[in-house]
């Protein structure tokens, strides 16, 4: 593996006095899961809201294919590659599951805005983007449920929506904030086999609090305490780490 | 909740059946209805295509402008800047050139507004748009307060817009395209973009839109449009005046929209004409005692309003589509 895909050097958020991040720097590579876990208010969601661009870092340098991103907007992240998911399940409601996917798959075709007989063609006739929508939809499980409307959903198939709307963009990384929450346990089990389906062609990082997924996922394990991250490593090590039990594992078992 | 039941942008099959019906009247209209009423149609085709413009932005992008009469007008004065006072001007290159204009003015005012949001975009989209009515009510060569005269139609070459029943379809005809226009827009990939951007926009740039571009295009498109509607305003009433870019027009228009239903374009169409006829019959009220009730009309046509939306949040097509589909049905 020549090359980190994402590479984060001591990134740091401040609000007010208070650092929510503070100088994390991680890598992100190509067929590994990176799970970042934590207590409440480590820092986790404010990370990746950093990596994506939603938040503007304080301080530090974000690289994503050996490319500046640090201060690009949302958008041009996604473009280079970098696809998210949300902890609060962010979709369009009120449109149908294919429509979420469609409309995710549609950012990605070719742009004619100086051509007005492309104005008038009909958004479902593009192949190019049914494809990419068809692969997304088929690959996160929800193909049976594609006229549905997707704020009508079940929870946990709001959330693999959520993982197949990323997936439609087809990042290289994939940041995915606790794709688990709320879910039942053979739902979980669906879509932890999912992301290890999907992990060879990706470079990923997972938030994640479920202790069983974390370690049936995890190829590099982060701990984050207080915005710092207090261990980094082999999942085995850190889980052996009298620190880590002390300051997170420990409290939950 | 469906999302047929909660939106009417894909029309049912009852609502595009009664529009027919609608467009077959109009198409009869001029041989059986007085040449003031026909003029009074003419003039809500316009606002129609006005209101049509507004939805664009207001029911498809989510976002509400308080501005948008400034367009309307900026175009109606665009032809009456070019029409000479002793003869006619082609209609070929004034029309393109006047919707320009309004598009162009959209473009620049567009590129500051669509940077805010909610109150903030209402609030700025107003104070643009009193800046225009001002620069204008100032200004001399525009006939200040006064406005100007068009003293003749403009000259299409192949027809007479002077003749009434000619400017009559020639009106009917810009509606109808506009509405087809629109219409197919809502379902390309650039009206998908925008519903997207108003139902989410912060998950739209996720995915990688750059919802700046696509409210800037459609604040330009809505502007043009709104221009075409100005001209032939101009056009019609052989005047124009700073009144018709001021803050009551733009409050109208919204009030268009909201009136007929939001998003699907057709509710814009039938809110012109709801918001004319309900403004006619509201003038017209008898005085009772000394009270002169029609001079009031704002407040009877306040309360109508209020009325539609307490009763019909979805504007009288919704209410049309929920009575035809299921008569004598609960509220679904």
């Amino acid at each position: 593996m020549p090359e980190a895909l994402l590479r984060a050097r001591e990134l740091t958020k401040t609000f007010g006095g208070l650092a929510a991040v503070n100088k994390v720097s991680l890598e992100l590579w190509q067929d590994r899961i990176h799970v970042v876990i934590g207590p409440n208010g480590a820092g986790k969601s404010t990370l990746t809201n950093l990596l994506s661009g939603d938040l503007p870092p304080s301080s530090g340098r974000i690289e994503l294919a050996g490319q500046d991103i640090t201060r690009a907007s949302p958008e041009q992240i996604s473009r280079q590659g970098l696809g998210r998911s949300y902890q609060k399940t962010n979709i369009f409601p009120s449109f149908s599951v294919w429509e979420n996917i469609r409309l995710a798959a549609q950012s990605r075709a070719a742009q004619q805005p100086w051509n007005p007989l492309r104005w008038l063609a009909s958004a479902q006739a593009d192949p190019a983007v049914n494809e990419r929508a068809e692969a997304a939809l088929e690959l996160a499980g929800l193909d049976g449920r594609r006229h549905a409307i997707a704020g009508a959903a079940s929870h946990g198939e709001q959330r693999q929506l959520e993982v197949a709307m990323t997936l439609a963009t087809e990042p290289r990384v994939l940041l995915l904030d606790e794709p688990l929450a709320g879910m039942g346990t053979a739902e979980a089990e669906r879509m932890v086999e999912l992301l290890l389906r999907i992990k060879p062609r990706h470079a990923m990082m997972v938030v994640e609090h479920d202790i069983d997924a974390i370690f049936t996922l995890a190829d590099h394990l982060t701990v984050m305490v207080n915005g710092t991250v207090i261990a980094s490593g082999e999942p085995a090590a850190i889980r052996a780490d009298r620190g880590v039990q002390a300051a997170y594992l420990g409290e939950d078992h | 909740m469906t999302a047929h039941a909660s939106s009417l942008e894909a029309l049912p099959t009852g609502l595009k059946a009664a529009l027919a019906v609608g467009l077959a009247a109009l198409s009869l209209f001029p041989f059986v209805g007085s040449d003031f009423y026909q003029q009074m149609v003419v003039r809500m085709m316009i606002l129609a295509i006005f209101a049509m413009s507004l939805d664009l932005l207001q029911g498809v992008t989510g976002l509400v402008s308080l501005g948008h009469a400034a367009y309307f007008g900026i175009a109606g004065y665009a032809l009456a800047f070019f029409t000479p006072p002793g003869e006619p001007v082609s209609l070929w290159w004034t029309l393109p050139a006047a919707m320009g204009l309004a598009g162009a003015a959209a473009l620049v005012i567009g590129f500051f507004v669509v940077r805010t949001r909610g109150i903030y975009f209402i609030m700025v989209t107003l104070a643009f748009a009193q800046m225009v009515f001002y620069l204008v009510f100032d200004n001399k060569a525009l006939g200040g307060s006064d406005g100007l005269y068009i003293n003749f139609r403009p000259d299409a070459g192949v027809f007479d817009l002077e003749n009434k029943r000619v400017f009559y379809y020639f009106t009917l005809v810009c509606m109808l395209g506009v509405f087809v226009f629109l219409r197919r827009l809502l379902w390309s990939p650039f009206g998908r973009a925008l519903a997207g951007i108003r139902v989410n926009e912060h998950r739209m740039r996720a995915v990688g839109y750059g919802s700046f571009g696509y409210k800037l295009a459609a604040f330009t498109l809505a502007g043009a449009l709104a221009g075409l509607a100005g001209y032939l305003w101009g056009a019609q009433s052989g005047f124009v005046n700073p009144e018709l870019m001021g803050f009551h027009q733009s409050a109208h228009v919204i009030m268009m929209v909201i009136l007929g239903g939001m998003g699907n374009f057709a509710g814009a169409i039938v809110g012109a004409f709801a918001f004319e006829i309900m403004l006619d019959v509201f003038k017209d009220l008898p005085a009772i005692g000394g009270f002169e009730t029609g001079k009031h009309w704002q407040l009877w046509m306040g309360l109508f309003i209020v009325a539609v939306i307490c009763f019909a949040p979805r504007g009288l097509l919704g209410l049309a589509q929920r009575l035809g589909a299921r008569p004598g049905a609960p509220d679904a």
